[in-house]
This record gives structure tokens, sequence and C-alpha cells, in this order.
């Protein structure tokens, strides 16, 4: 097996991030692959269940992006997702996964370049961390297995 | 409403792991108001435990339901299935419907998921404060509608200790001194002269101090 590629779910705030993204596309920026992005209304749309379900089921690392403090086009969403997001952070410390692997940005529509960036960033943190340390993946890596 | 708050994985997966198939049960009333154990929490720590179970390698199924009521036997009825497949439910419904669950299924091991905190209600959106400690004999109706014995830390009858500061309880600063609130509400209702009234010591019998309470009402019993 390669390189480790983790899987990471990027939900962009259909109003800044999402577009900023398409900017980024239109603008040949390149951004890591393993990242998938999902189109949100707005970040204060997203469940505390959306977070744990998405971890649950594998993903190694989720990047929130929403529209920068002050400028939500529906007045606080993205505070709202702040909040919930750092809650998150702590269940998932207790659960055992590192709270580095969920983290929320802000960037403008015009943004391309900063989102381009916060993905490459976000990608090489969680990268640097690992697959998530399940008693197998300790395993796995302590036999050799799986590499 | 009772308010309870939710115990943290790394107790809930100490108090579990000697079993496998764990059934989350939810509360649809008081717990789902005060966010701590409805539906939607339930599915919270649900997740949380599979986490932790991968995590760990403890080998939890863990299976999720929220029922209407835990405290009653009707509701509890509709989780007969569940409970069955299950070796051990975490329920996060207060003290009183983790012991009712308990109770209907004698066979089965049943936990608290949360801490049962207190009787009060939603002061502002995230704040939940305690106004009624169950005393068993109501004393509002002299205090105009404030409890000097839930909301006083020193449960004082007949006045304030003089410990207050700026209408800020000395024992807790971020809370108001019940007694300040007593004597604006009294003033504000027209009633000051009721604090001329000596309130004798009170008679703590009807509390939990009198051991398990009960109540038999006999016109509704069958």
């Amino acid at each position: 097996m390669g390189k480790y590629e983790p899987k990471i779910i990027a939900f962009c705030c259909h109003y800044c991030a999402y577009s900023a993204a398409d900017l980024a596309g239109s603008s040949r920026l390149q951004y890591p692959a393993n990242v998938h992005i999902v189109r949100t209304p707005c970040t204060g749309r997203l469940e505390i269940d959306y977070y744990m379900k998405a971890f649950e089921n594998g993903m190694d690392g989720i990047l929130v992006a929403g529209c920068e403090e002050g400028s939500c086009h529906f007045k606080d969403g993205n505070l709202l997702a702040k909040r919930r997001v750092n809650s998150i952070r702590t269940v998932l410390a207790e659960a055992g996964i590192e709270m580095e692997r969920l983290r929320m940005v802000n960037v403008s529509a015009a943004g391309a370049r900063p989102l381009v960036e916060y993905i490459k960033e976000f990608v090489e943190t969680v990268s640097n961390l690992g697959p998530i340390k399940t008693k197998e993946t300790v395993k796995n890596t302590t036999t050799g297995a799986g590499k | 409403m009772i308010v309870a708050e939710r115990k943290t994985i790394p107790e809930m997966v100490e108090i579990l792991k000697r079993h496998k198939k764990i059934l989350v049960l939810g509360c649809g009333t008081c717990v789902t108001v005060c966010l701590a154990g409805g539906e939607r929490e339930v599915s919270i720590i649900a997740s949380a435990l599979r986490i932790a179970s991968k995590v760990q390698g403890l080998g939890f199924e863990v299976s999720e339901l929220t029922i209407e009521r835990q405290c009653d036997n009707i509701f509890i009825e509709q989780a007969a299935e569940a409970v069955e497949k299950c070796d051990a439910v975490l329920s996060t419904a207060c003290g009183a419907g983790v012991q009712a669950i308990a109770e209907r299924y004698p066979q089965k091991p049943v936990y608290a998921g949360l801490n049962t905190a207190f009787l009060g209600i939603l002061e502002e959106r995230g704040v939940w404060t305690e106004k009624c400690v169950a005393c068993g004999d109501c004393v509002l109706d002299k205090y105009g509608g404030v409890c000097p014995i839930t909301r006083c830390a020193k449960h004082m009858l007949n006045g304030p200790c003089g410990g207050s500061r700026e209408d800020h309880c000395e024992i807790r600063p971020d809370r108001p001194c019940a007694w300040q609130l007593i004597y604006k509400r009294l003033k504000d209702i027209g009633q000051i002269e009721r604090l001329e009234t000596i309130v004798e010591p009170k008679d703590w019998s009807s509390s939990l101090s009198g051991g398990p309470r009960v109540i038999i009402r006999e016109d509704h019993r069958v």
C-alpha cells in the first residue's frame, strides 16, 4: 500500500466557501483530492449528528467552511456552527478522536486562495495524525500489516 | 422540568464495558427539553460510544431508541422488544426513568447515562437554573413566589443573611440573592407586610429527610 491518504469531508456553505471552491476551480488553483466537498445551505444547518456519523463511518477529518464572522447570509448561522464545532470537539476527544480532526474556518465567496490554503493545511494536519487510532490500526502498525 | 446533564463518554464506557449489545434509551420528556437525553442526544451518545468502541476495541453493538416517557409503564412497553434484544440498557432519562426501566425489566442491567441535577427552568438559551427542591411543603405563598429554600444558599426563611454583594449571593456570586428578589417581588405585588410575620422552622419530614416519599390517591386507585 502507498502513502496514507486521509479521507476528508469539507462542509462548505453555499453562500461563501462553496463559491470560493468553485472559484478555486475556475482559477486553476489546486487543492488535495482527499477532500470531498459537500455543499450546505449554511454551516448553521449542520447537526452534531452529521459530524459524528461522518467519523463513525470512516472519515479521518472534517473541515467546516463558513462565511466570515459578521457576514452570514442567515445572520448568525456560522456563529452557531462555531459553538457546535467546539462542543463536538470535546465529545470527540472523550470518544478517543483527536480534536484537530475537526476544524472550522471562515472564508468569503471571493476567498479561493485562503480556502485552498486552509484545505492544504488541514490535509497536512490530518495526514500527520495518521489514521484514527483504533485497536486494529495500532495492531497493524506494530505488526507491519497494512503498510 | 427535571434538568439533567450527560455523563462523559469515558464514564459511560467504564459503566458499559462488561457488555456487548447496548441499547441507548432516550426519553422524550424533560431531558429532551433540557437537551440532555432526547432523540438527538441519544444519537450523539450512540455514535460516540461506537467510535469509542472502535478506538478501544470494546466490541460494542450499539442500538438506539427514544420513547415518549420513561417514567410511565404505558410508554415503557414500547421499548420491550429493543430491551429484550440487548445485553444492557444505557438510559438517558432522569433517575426516575432509569429506575422505572430497571423495575419493569428486572433481568436486564440498566444504567444511567445522565446525572440528574435538579428541578428547574430554562432561564435563557443554554442556561438552566434550579427553582424547586421538591420539599413537599410549599412555602412560595409567603415569599411572593420566590423560593428561599431552593434559591438562597443558606435556606434562610426570615430574611437575608447579610452576606449578599450587589444583589448577588455570597456563596454563588453568579446567582442573584434570593432575598433581594423576594423583597422586590413582595414590594411589587404590594405584600411587603408579609415579611413581618416570623416563619417557624420548617418541618423537613415531608422532604427526603422523612424517607422515600409516596403519594396515594384513593380516588384514583383501582
